[in-house]
C-alpha cells in the first residue's frame, strides 16, 4: 500500500486494511467500523459534491462531537474540500462569522443550529447548501439526512478527490486581536506530516485506544483524530459535557481501556483534584500526552502519583506549527522541583531557532523568540495577508520561519524553555484568548465607555480580570457583564473578574496605562 | 447540621459566589433566581469549585448528576439540593 499524503487516504488505507475494526467508538451512543464510516463518507462526498463543493472550497461542520461530526470531517475531504470546524457550544455568532470570512461552500450542521447560522450571519447570496442532521450521535443522524436528500433529489457516486498534498485540509479559527477570529489555514501536508512524525515517536498500534478530549476546532484534534485513524486503532470520543466532569471522566478513561490519553493540563489537574483517580484501573494507559498550556509541577507530580505507570510527554506548538517540539517527562518528578518542565527539542520533521528582536540568533541560555519551520507550518491566515506578513521571518533562504511569539530560551541540556509572551495572548485552559477580542467585545456593549482586559497567572492557571468605566454614570453589574460576554464570546473568554472604575488610569500619551491596572489588586 | 435553615444555607451560598466570583458585585444584584451557569457567571470549573465547596460546608455527597445546570443554575436550586440532602 502506498504511503498516504492526504489526511482521508489515512482512512482509505484503514477501510482496507481493517475493515470490521471499531473505527469510533461514542460512549453512550454507538460505534462504527472502517467499513461504515468510509461508506457513510463516501455519501457525504457524493452529496457534497452533488451541492457543487468542488476542490479548494471550504466546507463548514457545526456538529456535536460524535461519530456523525467525524463523518462530516472525511467527506468534505472526499471531496476535495478543506472543512472548517466551528464551535456549537459557542454563540452562533460566532459560526456565522467563521462560515462567512471563509465562505463556505456548503455547511454539515445539525438542525437545531441552523436558524442561528441562518440570522446571525451576514449571507448576501443566502445560507449556502446545508446537509441538515437531526441529532448527532452514532452516526445514524447523518445516514438519515442523507437517506432524506437522495430520496428528494438523487446524488451520483462521484470518485474520492485525491488533491495536491499542498491543498488545504482544514481551516482552525482561532482568537484574533482585533477582535473578529482569524482563520489558520492548514494543508494536508501540515497535517500528515505531523501525524507522520506522532507514528515515529509513539509508535501506536492497532489496539491502541486513543481519547478524542478536544473539540474538533481545536488544534490538538488532528492527533486525536488522524493517528488512530492512520494506525487502524480506534478513536474514543470524549463528549463536551463528561469532559468538563471529573467525577464521570475518570471512570470512563478506565471502562473505554484508553491506552493515549490527550489533553490539557488543566484537564487533568482537575482529574487529579475531583476524579478520584485511585479508584480505578488505568493499567491500559500507555501514554499521557498534555499540551496547550504551560502544566504547574505541582499538579503534574499529583497527577504521576496517582496515575504513575503511562509515558508522560509536553506536546508543544501553536496551531499554526502543530505540535513542533516535544518533552518526555522523567519517570520521578522531584518533590522540590517548581520550575515547569521545559517545551522540549525540536521535532524531527520541524527546525527550530531563537532570534532577537533583529532576527540574530541568541546564545544559548538568552531569551529570545522562538521561530519554526517545516513541512507542519501553516501556509498563513484566511484572506489576512498582512497578519500573514508579520508572522513571517525570511532570513534569505528559500523557506519562510513561522514566528511563534513565544519567548523561550535553549537550556544547557538541548531542550527549549518557555518564558512568556511576545504580545497580548494568553493561554487559558489550553484555549488561546488575544486579550484585545475580549476588549473588541466589551466596548460593542452600549453601556461602556471604557474597557482594558489583562490576564493574571498563578499555580491555579490563568485568570482574566476586565477593567470597564461605564458611559454617563450608568450602573454596570457585574452579573449583567458577566451575561453579555457569555452571549457574545465562547464562555472561556469571559473575563473572570471584572472592575468597574469611574474610568481608567491613562499614561501620559493618554493610552490606557495597563502597568498601572496590573498593579491593581 | 441538621438545625441550619434554608436561608442560612442560601445565605452562605449567596457569600461565597460573591466573594469568590463575583467581587465587587452589588449584591442585592444576586437574588436566589439569578442565573448563573447560564449566564456565563460560573464556568465549568467555577461550578466544580461551588459544588466542592457545598460539599464541604455543609457536609453532604454530591453524585456526579447533581452538578449538572438543573442544580446548579441558581442560588435557590442550590438551597434546595442542600437542604434535602439535610433532611
Amino acid at each position: 500500500m502506498n504511503r498516504a499524503i492526504l489526511l482521508h487516504q489515512f482512512l482509505d488505507h484503514a477501510a482496507e486494511a481493517r475493515p470490521d475494526a471499531v473505527a469510533v467508538d461514542n460512549p453512550g451512543s454507538g460505534t462504527i467500523t472502517y467499513r461504515g464510516l468510509a461508506e457513510l463518507t463516501d455519501r457525504l462526498r457524493d452529496r457534497l459534491v452533488h451541492l457543487g463543493v468542488r476542490p479548494g472550497d471550504r466546507v463548514g461542520v457545526c456538529i456535536t462531537k460524535s461519530i456523525d461530526a467525524v463523518g462530516a470531517i472525511f467527506g468534505a475531504l472526499k471531496a476535495g474540500a478543506a472543512y472548517v470546524p466551528a464551535d456549537p457550544h459557542a454563540p452562533m455568532s460566532r459560526a456565522a462569522y467563521i462560515f462567512g470570512n471563509c465562505a463556505v461552500k456548503a455547511i454539515v450542521a445539525e438542525n437545531k443550529f441552523v436558524d442561528g447560522l441562518r440570522q446571525e450571519g451576514e449571507w448576501p447570496n443566502g445560507l449556502p447548501p446545508v446537509v441538515s442532521l437531526d441529532g448527532s450521535g452514532d452516526g445514524t443522524a447523518l445516514r438519515t439526512a442523507l437517506q432524506r436528500e437522495q430520496a428528494r433529489d438523487p446524488a451520483p457516486v462521484v470518485p474520492t478527490v485525491y488533491p495536491d498534498q499542498d491543498s488545504l485540509g482544514y481551516i482552525l479559527y482561532t482568537s484574533g486581536s482585533t477582535g473578529r477570529p482569524k482563520g489558520v489555514m492548514l494543508t494536508h501536508r501540515n497535517g500528515v506530516s505531523y501525524v507522520d512524525w506522532c507514528t515515529e515517536v509513539f509508535d501506536p498500534k492497532p489496539q491502541d485506544r486513543f481519547s478524542s478530549h478536544a473539540p474538533f476546532h481545536f488544534d490538538l484534534s488532528i492527533l486525536d483524530i488522524y493517528v488512530p485513524i492512520k494506525h487502524g486503532s480506534t478513536l474514543v470520543l470524549i463528549g463536551y459535557e463528561v469532559g468538563k466532569e471529573p467525577a464521570n471522566l475518570a471512570p470512563l478513561i478506565a471502562e473505554k481501556r484508553i491506552t493515549a490519553w490527550y489533553s490539557t493540563p488543566s484537564t487533568l489537574t482537575l482529574l487529579a483534584q475531583y476524579g478520584n483517580l485511585q479508584q480505578y484501573d488505568y493499567s491500559a494507559l500507555r501514554y499521557v500526552f498534555f499540551a496547550g498550556e504551560v502544566f504547574p509541577v505541582k499538579h503534574l507530580r499529583e497527577f504521576k502519583r496517582l496515575v504513575p505507570h503511562p509515558r508522560y510527554f509536553n506536546l508543544y506548538g501553536p496551531t499554526e506549527t502543530n505540535v513542533c517540539t516535544f518533552y518526555e517527562v522523567p519517570k520521578v518528578v522531584p518533590e522540590d522541583r517548581t520550575e515547569p518542565y521545559p517545551i522540549g527539542k525540536a521535532c524531527s520533521h520541524c527546525e527550530a531557532r531563537v532570534v532577537d528582536e533583529n532576527g540574530k540568533d541568541v546564545q544559548p541560555g538568552d531569551p529570545g523568540e522562538l521561530i519554526i519551520r517545516g513541512p507542519s507550518v501553516t501556509q498563513g491566515y484566511w484572506n489576512l495577508p498582512e497578519q500573514t506578513a508579520k508572522v513571517w521571518f525570511t532570513d534569505g533562504s528559500a523557506t519562510k520561519w513561522y514566528r511563534t511569539g513565544d519567548i523561550v530560551y535553549f537550556d544547557g541540556g538541548g531542550d527549549y524553555v518557555y518564558r512568556g509572551r511576545r504580545d497580548r495572548m494568553v493561554k487559558k485552559r489550553g484555549y488561546r484568548i488575544e486579550l484585545g477580542e475580549i476588549e473588541a467585545c466589551l466596548y460593542r456593549h452600549p453601556s461602556i465607555h471604557q474597557a482594558a482586559v489583562i490576564s493574571k497567572e498563578n499555580e491555579e492557571g490563568v485568570k482574566i480580570r476586565a477593567f470597564v468605566s461605564p458611559r454617563d454614570g450608568v450602573k454596570l453589574s457585574i452579573i449583567g457583564l458577566k451575561k453579555f460576554c457569555s452571549e457574545n464570546l465562547p464562555i472561556y473568554m469571559v473575563p473572570d473578574l471584572f472592575s468597574v472604575l469611574g474610568s481608567l488610569p491613562t499614561t501620559s500619551t493618554d493610552k490606557i496605562d495597563y502597568q498601572r491596572l496590573k498593579a491593581m489588586e | 447540621m441538621a438545625t441550619v435553615t434554608e436561608a442560612e444555607v442560601s445565605r452562605a451560598i449567596k457569600e461565597y459566589i460573591l466573594e469568590e466570583f463575583l467581587p465587587g458585585e452589588n449584591p442585592e444584584e444576586l437574588t436566589e433566581d439569578t442565573p448563573l451557569v447560564t449566564s456565563g457567571v460560573l464556568d465549568s470549573v467555577a461550578t466544580l469549585k461551588v459544588s466542592m465547596f457545598l460539599q464541604k460546608k455543609f457536609g453532604i455527597k454530591l453524585a456526579a448528576h447533581e452538578t449538572d445546570v438543573e442544580f446548579m443554575n441558581t442560588i435557590g436550586s442550590m438551597t434546595k439540593l442542600v437542604c434535602d440532602k439535610l433532611k
